[in-house]
């Protein structure tokens, strides 16, 4: 059986190493912060903050503290806020350890499209661009093919690029692969999914 | 010198004119000066640019500047919640200037430190990097951005003393800090103005050589995404 949107969460989570900053993408990305167990694990919400609680009990909310997805949330007492100049500084500046984020394609050499389809609507890149150029480690949650079954990890990517060759790993509901030199490699298949399966729903060479 | 006006309105007089170049706080909804972009409103300023981060929703924010066609063009990193800007971007009516939301951020604070351009590695290798100058460090490349000087900066903050030192509340700090200081006039608006030497010297977010104007007043505080969990039961 390929893993469920929850399945995919708890791996990206193994990821995640005691004492890390790190910041989590929208939707999969989001359910990581489940998963994290005993780990010592700091969230960064992109638009200021670093120490990122859960959401609010109903009637607790406050306008003036929300996430990068402008969902209202809480604090921690680890907490701390700073402007947007800073919060980029961080990330731009290498000191985010990992980001864990959906993908609409990943190419063989680690490019990464995730933000704009032509001729459809653009909403903007928001920190997209800036996370994956930035950050120590970038990892991807998605499925392994779209709508269509095609897959989404492909030789090179159709879409405009978020950035060139920087995603590290890709985790999906079929495994886990690397980008390395020549491709992806495999670095371990979901419960019950064959590497002849994941190589025959993958587009990109895999070494 | 006062610093401190009676209304968003008097907090503007004089320093709005047709075409210009409008830095504004805020992140989304949250921490957005919507007592002076009404005062703007109210003033009929056009063909506006603005560098903010966002263009608001239809009826708040910067939505109600587009509303009466006042923005020509906007610099943004997102602009997904607003139906009416994508009508007149999609008609041609309103220019729209991607930035990504990191680059925005330094492009401001750069512009507020005197500093007209910076390198970057955000958006090498992407339609970001089109038309711009490419430089290599060390081995990897990077693309220069410049800097913002706008003509005026509007923000919001939590306190403010009569000098004009702010603090912010939270995430509603987000861009207000490096709006204001990439302005070459920088009005504020505060939910409270406190007696001088009531703020801690140790706390202040913004120093109030970065603000000119400050103006209080009663802010509806929108939420865009309301997100609660359920109380366990005990």
């Amino acid at each position: 059986m390929p893993w469920d949107r929850n399945q995919m969460a708890a791996r990206a989570a193994e990821e995640l190493e005691d004492g890390m900053y790190v910041n989590l993408g929208i939707g999969i990305p989001t359910l990581v912060a489940n998963y994290t167990g005993d780990k010592d694990i700091t969230l960064q919400s992109e638009n200021g903050m670093l120490g990122m609680g859960p959401f609010p009990y109903e009637g607790e909310e406050d306008p003036d503290l929300i996430n990068a997805g402008k969902q209202t949330i809480t604090e921690l007492p680890r907490t701390s806020y700073f402007d947007s100049a800073t919060s980029f500084g961080m990330i731009r500046g290498g000191k985010i350890a990992a980001a864990i984020l959906g993908a609409m394609e990943v190419a063989e050499n680690g490019d990464l499209a995730n933000w704009m389809i032509p001729g459809k609507l653009v909403k903007g890149m928001g920190g997209a661009m800036d996370l994956v150029a930035g950050v120590g480690r970038v990892i991807v949650v998605m499925d392994h093919t779209n709508k269509h079954g095609d897959s989404k990890l492909l030789k090179e990517c159709t879409l405009p690029l978020t950035g060139k060759g920087v995603v590290d790993r890709i985790i999906t509901n079929l495994g886990v692969l690397d980008v390395v030199p020549g491709g992806l490699r495999i670095v371990e298949t979901a419960d019950g999914v064959t590497e002849e399966e994941l190589r025959a729903a993958t587009e990109a060479t895999i070494v | 010198m006062n610093k401190v006006y009676g209304s968003a309105k008097e907090a503007l007089d004089g320093v709005l004119f047709d075409g210009m170049l409008i830095a504004a706080g805020g992140f989304g909804l949250c921490g957005i000066p919507e007592l002076l972009l009404q005062a703007i409103k109210e003033a009929g300023t056009k063909d506006l640019t603005f560098a903010s981060n966002n263009a608001g929703v239809d009826d708040f924010g910067i939505g109600i500047l587009l509303q009466t066609r006042q923005v020509k063009k906007m610099l943004s990193s997102y602009v997904g919640e607003n139906a009416e800007f994508m009508r007149q971007y999609l008609s041609g009516e309103l220019e729209l200037e991607f930035n990504p939301q990191g680059t925005l951020a330094e492009r401001m604070r750069a512009g507020g430190c005197g500093i007209p351009g910076f390198y970057t590695k955000t958006g090498v290798g992407t339609v970001i990097a089109e038309g711009k100058e490419i430089k290599v460090f060390d081995g990897e490349e990077y693309i220069l951005e410049r800097g913002i000087f706008a003509d005026l900066s509007i923000v919001k903050a939590w306190k403010a003393d009569d000098t004009g030192n702010l603090v912010f509340r939270k995430t509603a700090r987000n861009f207000n800090p490096p709006a204001a200081m990439c302005g070459k006039i920088c009005v504020a608006e505060v939910e409270e103005i406190v007696p001088r030497g009531s703020l801690d010297p140790d706390c202040i977010h913004l120093p109030g050589i970065y603000v000119h104007r400050i103006v209080q007043g009663t802010h509806e505080k929108r939420i865009e995404q309301r997100t609660t969990r359920k109380r366990e039961d005990v």
